[in-house]
């Protein structure tokens, strides 16, 4: 069954994504999507840096989007200039180097397109190995920084003053964000990895009372995406990671319709009862009332 | 001086940042069962002293000495949950360690806020999030309880009952508490130290003393040293700003103070 490329695509597109929502949600939570974008660019340079040493280009991306992690910690120190121009010139430079690097192997001849818009021909069976073990392994160490790396997100100070250990539950994720992104890449593709993380996320919101919910329904909405942007991608023949993107996104804007079974404040009843947001009942489901509990 | 009975003790303690010391030579400690406020103006160095003391940042000068195996409920000065973090009450109670529904709601109902267990942290007033953060620190069964201007964002009323509440807690627990606050008017009556901080220690001792110490009324001026000289000995009731007396158990916080399209719960 698994020399079928299309069952080989599905199934690295649903292992992606079951790892790629839960830590998509700290993504979204930390406000940290610029820097997940710093690392997708970065992985690039990885690929090429790959085919230099002859090695597996996962392993490339992972050794570079780790240093280029590494790196933006300690310009961050440094403090000479703001976080998000440090991202900036590490994105676009690593990129760049990574497309000069390419374009000068010329003995190789390298699918370009695939690299930066994913390619479901190229999942090999060696990639499904990368992506269950490494999923495996990601969402293993998240179950285990989760309370500190929760806990910092929501108020750092808070967290290192009753013990937690915040330095090292954020270096540890973004390691994580690394090797989802190591993995990630041959569906997807480096540009467009950060939407998997991002979106599914933010589709989750709508229906999340809590944040371990909102993990397990962004894994959900991240395997719908991928299950149905690979389909797209097979039957119109486009490239699989724009595929991947627009499902999500479309489930995004689903997400944002006025669902008949929820009230919010745009869709509430109207002069009838001016002030029932005040007079909301104890024990309400969030900030907006959600169809799914 | 950090004798070895203290919760925490810093001695010598000196902050030096963008060219200038935020904190100079402080001496500083929290006794168990102790209720320590620190006061001072603004830029007085307050929050730096409670960071210095926690941990959270590096000192140039002195040292922290801290009892081993101190648990510390801490009450941040700015608090707000982004609103893309679901994150309902009874959630951010068991944030820094695992507890069970029986004691949330306990802890809760000690801060009389109970009925918002399952309400989101973005929805709750400023005096509810003092109130749940309050309990949320309770759980921990700390040994020392820092807030950091526990009421902020709280209504003049909700402020005397939420210091009522407070001194209970201490009394109940007999925990040490380290308390900042730029309010001079109902924060004496429960501390039984007050330090008074503008860089260095002005002043220190008894909120008695403090008060009639020059440092004090230099600072502060007369107007403010004669305001919170009303205050020492009230302990069945306080005073909303207005005059009228506020009583010793915490009321419900009133319905109106329920906002459903608050965004964030700033109380910053």
């Amino acid at each position: 069954m698994l020399d079928d490329f299309f069952v080989r695509a599905l199934l690295a597109g649903i292992g992606v994504a079951a790892v790629a929502g839960p830590l998509g949600c700290f993504v979204v939570w930390r406000r940290m999507s610029y820097f997940g974008d710093t690392m997708a660019h970065a992985a690039l340079l990885g690929i090429a840096l790959g085919l230099l040493a002859e090695l597996d280009p996962t392993l490339g991306i992972l050794v570079v989007t780790v240093a280029v992690a590494m790196t933006l910690l300690v310009l961050d120190r440094l403090r000479r200039f703001a976080t998000d121009t440090l991202l900036g010139i590490l994105a676009h430079s690593s990129l760049a180097i990574g497309l000069v690097v390419l374009s000068l192997m010329t003995w190789l001849r390298v699918d370009l397109f695939g690299y930066l818009f994913g390619d479901i021909l190229a999942v090999r069976r060696i990639d499904l190995l990368w992506i269950y073990l490494g999923g495996a392994f990601v969402l293993a160490v998240l179950a285990w920084i989760w309370r500190p790396l929760l806990a910092a997100t929501v108020d750092e100070d808070l967290a290192k003053a009753e013990g937690l250990p915040v330095p090292a539950a954020r270096i540890a994720f973004m390691l994580l964000i690394a090797i989802v992104i190591a993995i990630s890449m041959k569906i997807v593709g480096v540009l467009l990895i950060t939407s998997l993380l991002i979106i599914p996320a933010a589709t989750a919101r709508r229906f999340a009372t809590g944040p371990e919910l909102m993990a397990v329904i962004a894994a959900g909405c991240g395997m719908v995406a991928a299950v149905g942007g690979l389909g797209l991608s097979r039957v119109v023949d486009t490239p699989s990671g724009p595929s991947v993107v627009v499902a999500a996104l479309a489930l995004f804007v689903v997400s944002l319709l006025p669902w008949p079974a929820t009230r919010t404040k745009d869709t509430s009843d109207g002069p009838a009862s001016p002030i029932h947001d005040h007079a909301r009942p104890h024990g309400g489901s969030g900030d907006r009332p959600t169809a799914i509990r | 001086m950090a004798e070895p009975a203290s919760l925490t003790a810093g001695q010598g303690v000196g902050v030096f940042r963008g060219g200038r010391w935020l904190l100079h030579n402080v001496d500083i400690s929290v006794a168990p069962d102790e209720v320590v406020t620190l006061i001072g103006p603004n830029g007085g160095g307050k929050t730096t002293l409670v960071r210095a003391l926690l941990g959270l940042i590096r000192l140039d000068a002195g040292h922290v000495r801290t009892r081993a195996g101190l648990r510390i409920g801490y009450l941040p000065q700015r608090f707000s949950v982004d609103r893309t973090l679901p994150l309902p009450v009874h959630r951010l109670m068991t944030l820094t360690g695992r507890h069970a529904r029986a004691e949330i709601v306990d802890a809760l109902a000690e801060t009389g806020v109970a009925d918002l267990v399952a309400a989101p942290v973005q929805a709750l007033s400023g005096g509810e999030l003092q109130r749940v953060l309050l309990a949320r620190a309770l759980l921990r069964k700390p040994d020392l309880l820092v807030l950091d201007e526990p009421v902020q964002g709280v209504d003049f009323a909700g402020e005397a009952a939420l210091y009522e509440l407070i001194g209970a807690i201490r009394r109940r627990h007999g925990c040490g508490v380290l308390m900042v606050s730029h309010d001079l008017h109902v924060v004496m009556a429960a501390t039984d130290r007050v330090v008074c901080l503008n860089q260095h220690v002005c002043c220190a001792g008894p909120p008695h003393e403090v008060d009639a110490h020059p440092e004090y009324a230099r600072l502060f001026g007369p107007r403010a040293a004669r305001a919170f000289a009303v205050y020492p000995h009230h302990h069945d009731h306080g005073h909303a700003l207005s005059g009228e007396v506020v009583p010793n158990a915490p009321p419900a916080p009133p319905p109106s103070d329920r906002h459903e399209d608050r965004e964030t719960a700033d109380v910053g």
